[in-house]
């Protein structure tokens, strides 16, 4: 057999055979329950705990739960899933590890920051296309409390966050990726590259993310030959207000006018001024939530025929922040398009 | 390395990003601080002069006002209120003696998870570790320089 030629441009895929999202699954905490898209996620948690001892438990908990639902509404039984990409915000993943180890099915896990999903999609995509699994499941998760405490303060200190501060979201969202089913399919894949404009502050990610963002945007345009207009709508991961504003001026650098046609995940799941969010929502958790319950639904219906979901990640530790390194981001460009009527279901 | 284009166009990128992202109005936190931090040392005063009133001597009733502020502080930390009232009044939660006490508190809660010595011996002072290393060495310098006057015969 002769696989022919998938790769397109410098940094993109165009699936010969686009690869079909089956399912979509997403539990997210109270507050975010509490947000504008509360009604569309599977399952609000009222605990934040989860039932368990501590944030990092609280994570795995979510993770498993979701998984599970995942699986479900697909219509699978958990041996089914050949292979798992898995990844949250935790040193070491240990989210991911602990949550998803009773369902004892083969696990990559990942690590690209709040961007995971974009990387867990793309590269289960691939798995899928090549022919490596006839069913995989794509999944990530974050929680306020777990990140907060592996990134900044112990939650009850008492500081004030800047306004250019994003607020992780307790959620987890997952897909179950497969040959055929569903109504949405992932048609290509752009795979971001590390862009670092030398920015300092962790607490304004939106503006160290947005470079990145703008060069997997670019390079997506340049890769199939597109416009803007020729997607419904560019949904990205995590830059919140600012980082949105920056993105929209980086692109407009280029010569792309995406404002008309942009959204962003962060700026989705809260309302800013009521819930007191500051910049946006952030976290593995946020992208993916907001992917499956709102970007998925909207492609269903057919309001949005195409969309490329770039999921967004700022590459740092507590480490690397304290040695007085910079916060490079990434992003990871996933063209999801509806399914053609006629097509398999 | 990054080179010297490198370079301007990250300082450029700083200065742009500077300008697009909003910060909190100075005047306002400042008004907040003063007006926290100073209802925090009313409070102080208030114990104080009660103290003293019950027949304690000037150092005894300091010593108490303090204790009560850091286990009210402690109190309202374990509670989750402590953090409103910093978010609220910024520094003005912060520099007094109940900043300290939240700082405290907050790790010994959130590490107490890891176990008592890894978690809470460790990582308690997470926060205020600075605090105390560098308070003590620098009341150390003073305190040199004091004995140092002392034998020149200034002081």
């Amino acid at each position: 057999m002769c696989v022919a030629e998938q790769a397109v441009g410098r940094q993109s895929i165009q699936f010969q055979n686009p690869v079909s999202i089956i399912s979509g699954a997403s539990i997210v905490g109270k507050k975010e329950g509490e947000g504008p898209l509360g009604e569309a996620f599977d399952m609000v948690g009222e605990d934040p705990m989860f039932g368990t001892n501590s944030w990092e438990e609280a994570e795995s908990t979510l993770q498993k739960e979701t998984a599970g639902l995942a699986i479900a509404k697909a219509g699978l039984q958990k041996w089914q899933i050949r292979m798992i990409y898995a990844g949250d915000l935790l040193a070491q993943s240990v989210a991911s590890s602990f949550g998803i180890a009773d369902y004892q099915i083969p696990v990559y896990g990942l690590y690209g920051a709040c961007s995971t999903m974009g990387e867990a999609l793309s590269l289960g995509a691939m798995a899928v296309a090549g022919g490596y699994a006839q069913y995989v499941l794509s999944i990530t998760s974050s929680h306020f409390g777990s990140a907060e405490k592996e990134f900044r303060f112990p939650l009850s200190y008492g500081n004030q966050r800047p306004l250019s501060a994003t607020w992780t979201v307790t959620g987890s969202g997952a897909c179950v990726l497969g040959r055929s089913g569903g109504q949405a399919q992932i048609a290509g894949l752009t795979t971001g590259k590390i862009v670092d404009y030398g920015l300092k502050d962790s607490m304004n990610m939106g503006a160290c993310m947005a470079p990145a963002a703008c060069d997997t945007i670019y390079q997506n345009f340049m890769d199939f030959n597109r416009l803007p207009e020729d997607y419904d709508q560019i949904v990205t991961g995590d830059l919140g207000k600012i980082g949105q504003n920056i993105l929209w001026d980086l692109l407009l650098e280029k010569g792309y006018d995406i404002r008309k046609c942009h959204t962003d995940c962060g700026l989705e799941i809260y309302d800013g001024e009521k819930q007191d969010t500051h910049a946006g929502g952030s976290g593995c958790g946020c992208a993916a939530s907001v992917f499956v319950s709102y970007v998925l639904p909207k492609i269903r219906s057919g309001e949005w025929k195409r969309v490329l979901f770039v999921p967004t990640g700022a590459l740092l530790s507590k480490v690397t922040f304290n040695e007085g390194k910079s916060v490079p981001g990434i992003a990871h460009g996933v063209i999801v398009e509806q399914k053609e009527e006629g097509g398999q279901s | 390395m990054a080179d010297i284009q490198t370079q301007k166009k990250q300082k450029e990128y700083e200065k742009y990003v500077k300008k697009v992202t909003p910060v909190h109005s100075l005047p306002l936190n400042m008004a907040r601080a003063f007006l926290v931090g100073g209802l925090i040392c009313v409070l102080g005063q208030w114990i104080m002069n009660v103290c003293q009133n019950m027949g304690m001597d000037r150092q005894m009733a300091g010593a108490w006002t303090s204790g009560t502020l850091i286990l009210l502080s402690v109190l309202l930390t374990g509670l989750n209120i402590y953090p409103k009232l910093a978010k609220f009044g910024g520094a003005g939660t912060l520099v007094p003696i109940t900043g300290f006490a939240n700082s405290v508190a907050a790790s010994a809660i959130e590490f107490q998870k890891e176990g008592q010595v890894m978690g809470i011996g460790c990582k308690i002072f997470t926060i205020a570790g600075p605090v105390i290393l560098f308070g003590i060495f620098s009341s150390w310098i003073l305190g040199v320089g004091y004995w140092l006057l002392k034998i020149v015969g200034v002081v």
